[in-house]
């Protein structure tokens, strides 16, 4: 156990590392920061300046290797187009990101099983067509349309909730949290639905599809024959079977949620992470364009970690073959 | 009757009610120290908190803003009384020495603002409200460059260590870059980055507002749809960066009201007029820019009604000079644009030696201007009918920029804002041979002409306005006779906002609360 921990985390580093590599290689193709650090009246020699002392005239590897050693002791500089640390930029941002994913992960989870299961049991109802072509949709469409689509509805035509942003939040401690107020709870649903929809319907074809398999075995035929009620057959002996796959899924698509959240948040102007990261790009921020991009890989990387452990708990299999 | 008085008494003592405009508009600011970066949206909220010396008017004319009056001592050093009684938001009083501290600190290397006080050598105290400003040599806009340098106080700068200019590569940030103490008509409440920023009245401030605004909330929104749909869903009343595709719908809805102006922003396209042999093409062993006919045969073909029409939507004024309305030396005779003429433009390429015209390529941004790239697909359109074949390179503007700086590019678009309002300023940039400084820092294309250098080194010390106003005039003629660029169009910029609210269209694209109201 300890020896497939030590395993996974040196892998996790060497990920991180991988991916650092990557994106500093193509930050050069971003452009360059200076241009927009200077505005249209800043002269060549200016510039020059900038450059040198930013280290940004240094070989690619140079630079590379000296982001990697302060990122090793946490620090990522000074953000090029804010002028501030990038550790606080990020941490100012995270809790809007996360509780966005939360809320969007939780409505996916909470509504794609349940209709999963209906589709399942009743495949002939319309409803369940009805959910069926709905999920296609889900799937097909473009998270940015449906931003839109939904603002376009629920605030300029009904007014009833607000086009963008977080509404009021409130500080507990270095975290600000948008679940205590009206305005925050009332903004946080059309993003939550935006960003969780795709999600919502993967987790209903696959419940679904999982569930239907898991009816035609044998010890579901064999239950029936016992005379257990339907309830106990679906629930008790199908769905626990159904959900294996699903959990592992679901803790997979948990990461793209958060990385997902970039469009999410430029439509609705969520101050989260992501639109961080689009601003950043369009200036050209690498210190925060670098730190972002780990720090979503870490997030990657933690969450695949702990859905391997939960596999290995789950699944005596895998246990006896390692003894 | 007495119960009437009773009412009346009450309502009176009613402390007056707060009106707020709420505006949201593309980008975020980037920092609130004044003097750290010369980017349209920091200045514009900025320059309601800091003041400078002078300010312009409704018209764009020179007022007086923290100094009252000025009077030249010599061609080389300007005298300003500075106003007296004027407090900064914490109560410190405005003095000649936060002039003088405020020129130290424009000046730091890492700032981009000194532009501002360009040729300024030194400022002198004469007593606590007296400054005199001793320049390299004489300066006719001086004044109008000034309206950029703003004051800060020198006691509240040194209290919280704010003495130097942020500085990308220090270790910690500035507090002045989230803090603010100016003498302006609105105090900084707070600055959530890519949330809002939220400014109130200054009750103590030394000029009137016209405007009943008492409370500012700048909302940045990214995304277009979304900021249009905010202003029609009513959670924001004014809107300033549009989307061309949406205004014609917007001027329709009865709620909403869009009030048109023109920016100070010329687009053009430059071309390499120094390499003997043309980049990016097949011709060989020389450069058809350098040929004045090819120049005339490349503006010739371009139809800027066309443009405007289509792709524009309307929102463009075709321009035949490098400088827009509303700057000092454009006149509406001077900018007429005649019409396309794609056979006399394929006459002249031929005359030049091209009867079957050539190959270059356009670098062109696709992330900076209104529909950018979707003008240079046009032009590419356009001057095929010419015989002349442009391939189109669109790029994100920060690698654009960079590569034409480094003249690595045969033709390419840019758009050009007048900070000064005077035409010295676009010239001087975009015209002068390249040498050290502003003269030609943005002339990518290196146009060099003696008779138009000689022409602008005088009109940068000529203080004879009207010398000064033939030779900007012999100049912008002899550009656009000799054709040294392709002027495009000035970009229309309109604002949205709700019925009720009325404000003054700035062409610097610097909206100024002071000027609305919400009613």
């Amino acid at each position: 156990m300890l020896a497939f921990l030590l395993r996974r985390v040196g892998q996790a580093i060497l990920v991180m590392l991988t991916v650092g590599l990557i994106a500093f290689s193509l930050f050069r193709f971003v452009g360059d920061p200076v241009v927009y650090m200077g505005g249209q009246d800043a002269t060549e020699a200016q510039r020059e300046l900038w450059r040198r002392e930013l280290g940004l005239d240094r070989p690619f590897f140079v630079q590379y290797w000296s982001f990697v050693k302060n990122a090793a002791h946490g620090e990522f500089g000074l953000s090029l187009r804010q002028v501030q640390p990038v550790s606080r930029l990020i941490a100012d941002r995270l809790p809007a990101t996360l509780e966005l994913s939360f809320v969007a992960a939780l409505l996916a989870v909470l509504a794609g099983i349940p209709m999963g299961i209906y589709t399942a049991l009743r495949p002939r109802s319309w409803l369940s067509h009805a959910l069926l072509a709905g999920s296609l949709a889900g799937v097909s469409l473009p998270t940015f349309l449906i931003g839109i689509l939904l603002i376009l509805v629920f605030s300029v035509t009904l007014g009833w909730l607000p086009s963008f942003g977080r509404g009021d939040v409130v500080q507990l401690g270095g975290w600000s949290t948008g679940f205590l107020t009206a305005s925050g709870l009332k903004s946080l649903i059309l993003p939550a639905i935006t960003l969780g929809l795709f999600q919502m319907t993967l987790i209903q074809r696959l419940v679904r599809s999982e569930m239907l398999e898991v009816l035609r075995t044998d010890y579901i035929r064999f239950a029936r024959a016992r005379g257990l009620t339907d309830r106990a057959v679906h629930f008790r002996h199908a769905l626990k079977n159904t959900l294996v796959p699903v959990i592992t899924i679901t803790g997979l698509q948990l990461g793209a949620i958060i990385a997902f959240a970039i469009i999410t948040e430029t439509v609705f102007q969520w101050p989260g992470m992501g639109l961080l990261f689009i601003q950043s790009v369009n200036f050209a921020d690498v210190p925060v364009m670098a730190a972002y991009l780990c720090l979503v890989a870490a997030f990657f990387v933690l969450i695949n970690l702990v859905v391997d452990l939960l596999y290995y708990a789950v699944d005596p299999r895998l246990r006896i073959e390692t003894q | 009757m007495k119960r009437i008085f009773i009412l009346l008494a009450l309502l009176l003592a009613l402390p007056a009610q707060g009106t707020t405009l709420r505006w949201a508009a593309q980008n975020d600011i980037l920092t609130f120290d004044p003097h750290s970066q010369n980017h349209t949206t920091t200045i514009t909220l900025v320059m309601h908190v800091y003041e400078s010396l002078t300010r312009y008017g409704k018209k764009y004319d020179i007022e007086p803003s923290l100094a009252t009056d000025w009077k030249q001592i010599s061609p080389t050093q300007w005298r300003f009384n500075l106003r007296k009684n004027v407090k900064f938001h914490d109560g410190t009083p405005f003095t000649a020495d936060d002039v003088i501290f405020s020129y130290g600190r424009i000046k730091q290397p890492q700032g981009t603002m000194q532009i501002y006080v360009d040729g300024v050598k030194e400022v002198r105290r004469i007593d606590d409200h007296t400054v005199d400003f001793i320049l390299a040599g004489p300066d006719p806009v001086l004044l109008r460059k000034l309206t950029d340098f703003r004051i800060m106080s020198k006691v509240w700068s040194e209290k919280n260590r704010a003495q130097n200019v942020q500085d990308a590569k220090a270790k910690e940030e500035s507090y002045a870059s989230r803090n603010a103490n100016g003498t302006g008509a609105y105090i900084l409440k707070g600055w959530e980055p890519d949330k809002r920023l939220v400014l109130a009245a200054n009750p103590a401030w030394w000029d009137k507002r016209e405007g009943n605004v008492t409370d500012v909330v700048y909302t940045p929104i990214k995304a277009d749809a979304t900021r249009v749909s905010a202003l029609l869903a009513g959670d924001v009343d004014l809107v300033t960066d549009l989307p061309t595709q949406d205004v014609a719908r917007l001027k329709q809805n009865a709620a909403l009201k869009v009030l048109e102006g023109h920016e100070v922003r010329t687009i053009f396209i430059g071309l390499d007029q120094f390499n003997n042999e043309l980049q990016y093409s097949d011709v060989k062993g020389k450069n058809p820019f350098k040929d004045v006919r090819v120049r005339r045969a490349l503006n010739l073909a371009v139809d800027r009604e066309a443009i405007k029409r289509v792709t524009m939507r309307g929102l463009s004024i075709p321009a035949a000079i490098m400088v827009a309305p509303g700057v000092h030396g454009h006149t509406a005779e001077l900018d007429k644009v005649s019409g396309a003429d794609p056979v006399a433009a394929r006459k002249l390429l031929a005359e030049a030696g091209y009867p079957n015209g050539f190959e270059f390529t356009l670098d062109c941004p696709n992330n900076r201007y209104v529909n950018d790239e979707e003008i240079c697909q046009a032009l590419v359109g356009m001057w095929a009918k010419a015989g002349v074949r442009a391939k189109l390179n669109a790029i994100p503007f920060a690698t654009h920029i960079p590569k034409i700086l480094k003249h690595d590019t045969s033709a390419y678009m840019l758009g050009w804002g007048v900070a000064t309002f005077d035409s010295l300023y676009t010239l001087q940039s975009l015209v002068r041979t390249q040498t050290t400084g502003a003269d030609g820092s943005f002339n990518c294309g290196r146009v060099s002409d003696a008779k138009l250098d000689a022409l602008i080194d005088a009109m940068k010390t000529e203080l004879d306005v009207k010398k000064r106003d033939a030779m900007i005039r012999e100049a912008l003629v002899r550009v656009r006779d000799e054709a040294f660029y392709v002027p495009l169009h000035h970009q229309l910029r309109p604002w949205a906002m709700k019925k009720n609210v009325t404000t003054l269209h700035r062409a610097d694209d610097r909206p100024e609360a002071r000027f609305a109201r919400v009613d």
